[in-house]
């Protein structure tokens, strides 16, 4: 019995807070929203909702680090296009160059979905300044290891 | 341990400080009693590097205090493998080595002066106490009852399955390896838990240092995909989950590929695909979660998770596809024998003739970890209660770890922490129960409520119906059951005490390097051939002198004798040694040529005939021919050594091919002048040899040990005036019959 009925708990909390856990790269959220629900709801009536909704509730610094993950989602792509195109020949320095955006990436998410005020209840122990203090600490060792990869 | 019994008993009646106190002051003592079990072997013996690894690591260990860090990163070592060599410093784990370094120069720094052999002879139960403390903390993740963690801590610490792999001198990589494999997993469920990037980072940087330090890394790379797999699909996500799991994942496979040795494993090869894979499923999932949120359309989200859904299997679909098109490497032979017991003998007999990679056999498991086997169970049935995040972590490990210390001996090694740790929990659950003096008048008692659910059941079977709403009461009421229970409890634990002590004692704190034998009158005598043997090449031979040895040795030789080898235990090389055993499998006129391609000056063989020592070459000796015969089947062939009844003999009915390779030669020449004519016996298979030994034409035996353990045989050069060797030796041999050795000798060539 026991077991069933924790595992209901994280459940509904997960789907009321994540509300912006994820990648925020907007235009993709809505791109493939209207791609897949069309059969429903005028697509662009949903798209749309989605955007205001993100536009209302989000708080600024929060957009801040939006409009950086996007960044580094258009940087990251970059990279793997040259990769096709060109080739991969210093495999090395591409492979740190990409994932020195991916780990920025899914650090900023990590501090994002620590510093969103409605993951309390999972960040029982991590505050704000905290968040952003291991981002600090994860970033640079990763980009510490990026370079030291780079050959 | 029994220190550990009464911990319960301070609850509430002293401070917390004296709980402090007092718990450190176990931990202190269960590390001191984890190092000190270890040192056997020092005590008996002496301050000695054991087996055949550990002497590499340990020349590798002095190579870089010698030579500094950079030299060693980028050492070419010539002197094995001649003539190809090794690229050793990219292809060792270093971790080991660094780590030692670093303890040695710190102590230098310290102006302490310390010789480099006896870091590493202790560093394995130095190591071996602090996974004891890094079991304490994991533990004290998983439970709530004060007492487990101490219990898992001591149990670590004296658990023979560990002590087999850590006793002081064994200086393998496994030493440090169970360490950071424990506290990896210490700090992944503190990341999972806290959903902090902090603990994740850490958790990568000891991944990092993991995957530096020994090549079952693997494991942890598998283990913790799986944990969040299992997670995900128990609809247990949680951003915390995406937190720890993606900060570890990001950081840790590019501190992984910073080892050499790894390099673009992580992204190449298939072992390490669920990794990647679980991170781009999170990813998914986050991506998911942030969409099913913002829309409140049902319809809407079930679209997104059949989205979701259909991503998983394309992504999995291409993954098997640049799998069969060769981009990413398939699974490794290593791997496949993980899967199918039977494929590394058919395969790749390499890697079968390793003792440690054999199936387990059952009286291991009691033998390794005695009672614990049986708490086992009953502590991941206590997982199972109280199923949080971490708890499935426990079952998850417990079943993976059971199943592949079931195929192979070595991994025995990392299913002993979880058993340590589940054991640990179930005793100190039942001594939480029956250890508290009061009865438990009221049903809220902190030391009873806390115990989880329903286990005893006369007291709660008579409620019905509601009893899953409310906490069951358990409890104990009278004196007499608590003081059988405990006192059950307490004998178990001494003789598991008892039995690991002894285990540690005999079976596996041997250095191997050194043999011990008793005397008649009980005395110990110690036979120490390999070292006088190594001695003598060291001393008699030219630097460059190079050996031809069976590749067991070759770590030795190069650790000890310091002399070149052909092959020796990195086994990278298949052909080569197999080029080793066809020599050692061919008649000596097919050898010959090949020793003189080689370049090889000595032959050593191990025989353990005179004095009944099992691990020899002969024994080991059908390995070779099968090694052999992968690569030249149509020369040497397998079944030419058994007899046509299909045995395996040494003595007059042994096969002509038997009789004519050079390790049976080399094995048995001489050895029936040590017995009276007629007589001559060979001690391990228990039979009585022919009476004419064999002879030897292109080698000359060069040294024999004390207890003829260690044979060594020197490759003659070429005869000054153009005869072959076997005609040359006939002449020497033959000397009165001048006349017609010259045209006998070719067909002595055929009679031998």
């Amino acid at each position: 019995m026991a077991p069933k009925r924790n595992a209901r708990e994280p459940t509904p909390s997960s789907t009321a807070t994540a509300q912006s856990s994820s990648p925020a790269s907007v235009p993709s959220v809505s791109s493939k929203a209207s791609h897949k629900s069309s059969s429903n709801q005028s697509p662009q009536q949903i798209a749309l909702g989605i955007w205001q909704n993100y536009l209302d509730m989000t708080p600024q610094r929060t957009k801040l680090i939006d409009v950086f993950m996007a960044f580094l989602v258009v940087v990251g792509g970059l990279q793997f296009v040259y990769c096709v195109i060109a080739g991969n020949y210093p495999f090395n320095a591409f492979l740190s160059g990409f994932s020195a955006t991916v780990g920025q990436f899914v650090l900023t998410a990590s501090l994002r979905i620590q510093t969103n005020a409605e993951n309390k209840a999972d960040f029982g122990e991590v505050s704000p300044e905290r968040a952003f203090a291991d981002y600090v600490f994860g970033s640079l060792i990763l980009h510490f290891f990026c370079v030291n990869f780079i050959n | 341990m029994s220190d550990i019994n009464d911990e319960p008993f301070f609850k509430g009646s002293t401070g917390r400080n004296t709980r402090g106190v007092l718990r450190l002051t176990i931990l202190c003592l269960i590390a001191a009693a984890a190092i000190a079990s270890r040192l056997f072997s020092v005590i008996r013996f002496e301050s000695i590097i054991h087996e055949f690894d550990p002497w590499f690591n340990f020349r590798a260990t002095k190579y870089l205090v010698q030579h500094g860090f950079y030299d060693f990163w980028d050492w070419f070592d010539d002197r094995t493998w001649h003539p190809l060599g090794r690229v050793t410093g990219g292809t060792l784990y270093p971790g080991l080595m660094v780590t030692s370094g670093v303890i040695y120069h710190a102590l230098r720094a310290l102006t302490i002066p310390v010789d480099i052999r006896n870091i590493c002879v202790l560093l394995a139960p130095g190591f071996s106490g602090l996974t004891a403390y890094a079991t304490y903390l994991f533990t004290n993740e998983m439970t709530t009852s004060p007492s487990a963690g101490l219990l898992a801590a001591a149990f670590m610490g004296i658990a023979p399955g560990y002590i087999s792999r850590s006793v002081a001198g064994s200086y393998d990589n496994e030493a440090i390896a169970i360490f950071l494999l424990v506290f990896t997993f210490f700090l992944w469920i503190k990341a999972l838990k806290v959903g902090s990037a902090f603990w994740g980072a850490l958790c990568a940087l000891f991944y990092g240092y993991m995957v530096s330090a020994w090549g079952g890394y693997v494991f942890i790379t598998n283990l913790i995909p799986l944990h969040v797999f299992v997670l995900v699909c128990m609809g247990r996500f949680s951003p915390r989950v995406y937190v720890a799991y993606c900060t570890w994942f990001a950081i840790g496979t590019l501190a992984s590929m910073q080892i050499p040795f790894v390099g673009f494993l992580p992204i190449r090869s298939s072992e390490h695909m669920s990794a990647l894979g679980i991170f781009g499923l999170l990813q998914l999932v986050g991506f998911v979660d942030f969409i099913r949120a913002g829309v409140p359309s049902r319809q809407f989200k079930t679209l997104v998770t059949g989205f979701a859904v259909s991503v998983f299997f394309v992504a999995l679909a291409g993954l098997v596809l640049l799998t069969i098109t060769g981009v990413i490497a398939p699974w490794t032979g290593r791997f496949y024998s993980l899967w199918d017991t039977g494929y590394a003998k058919i395969h790749i007999p390499i890697i079968a003739s390793v003792s440690e990679h054999q199936p387990t056999a059952w009286p291991a498991y009691f033998f390794d970890l005695n009672m614990l086997i049986w708490l086992f169970p009953a502590g991941v049935y206590l997982c199972f209660l109280k199923l949080n995040d971490e708890q499935v972590f426990i079952v998850v490990y417990s079943i993976l770890a059971s199943y592949f210390s079931g195929v192979m001996v070595r991994l025995m090694l990392t299913l002993t922490p979880i058993v340590c740790v589940s054991a640990a929990m179930a005793l100190s659950y039942v001594l939480d129960t029956y250890l508290t003096i009061k009865s438990p008048a009221e049903p809220t008692d902190a030391q009873v409520s806390e115990a989880a659910n329903g286990s005893s059941s006369k007291k709660t079977g008579k409620q019905d119906g509601l009893r899953s709403m409310r906490e069951p009461l358990v409890g104990i009421y009278t004196t007499f059951s608590k003081t059988s229970v405990v006192s059950a409890m307490t004998a178990y634990l001494l003789i598991f005490v008892l039995h690991c002590t002894w285990v540690t004692s005999n079976a596996y704190s041997s250095p191997s390097v050194v043999l011990a034998s008793r005397m008649p009158d009980g005395s110990q005598h110690i036979i120490d051939d390999y070292r006088e043997a190594y001695q003598w090449l060291r001393q008699n031979t030219p630097e460059d002198a190079k050996i031809m040895s069976w590749w067991d040795y070759g770590y030795q030789i190069g650790g000890m004798a310091d002399r070149p080898t052909l092959v020796d235990n990195n086994t990278w090389n298949n052909t080569h040694i197999a080029t080793v055993g066809k020599a050692m499998s061919s008649r000596e006129e097919v050898s010959y040529p090949i020793m003189r391609q080689h370049e090889v000056d000595y032959v050593l063989v191990v025989f353990g005939g005179l004095l009944g020592y099992s691990g020899d070459d002969i024994n080991k000796f059908l390995w070779m021919v099968r090694i052999a015969e992968g690569i030249w089947p149509d020369e040497v062939k397998e079944r030419d050594f058994f007899t046509d009844r299909g045995e395996y003999r040494v003595d007059e009915g042994a096969t002509e091919t038997m009789k004519n390779s050079l390790m049976y030669k080399m094995s048995y020449y001489n050895y029936n002048t040590l017995f009276p004519a007629g007589q001559a016996q060979d001690r391990v298979r228990g039979v009585k040899l022919p009476d004419v030994g064999p002879t030897l034409n292109t080698v000359e035996e060069a040294f024999t040990s004390e207890n003829w353990i260690i044979r060594i045989y020197k490759v003659k050069d070429l005869d000054n005036v153009g005869r072959d060797h076997a005609s040359a030796a006939s002449f020497d041999r033959g000397n009165k019959k001048k006349k017609t050795t010259k045209k006998r000798g070719p067909k002595i060539l055929r009679v031998d």
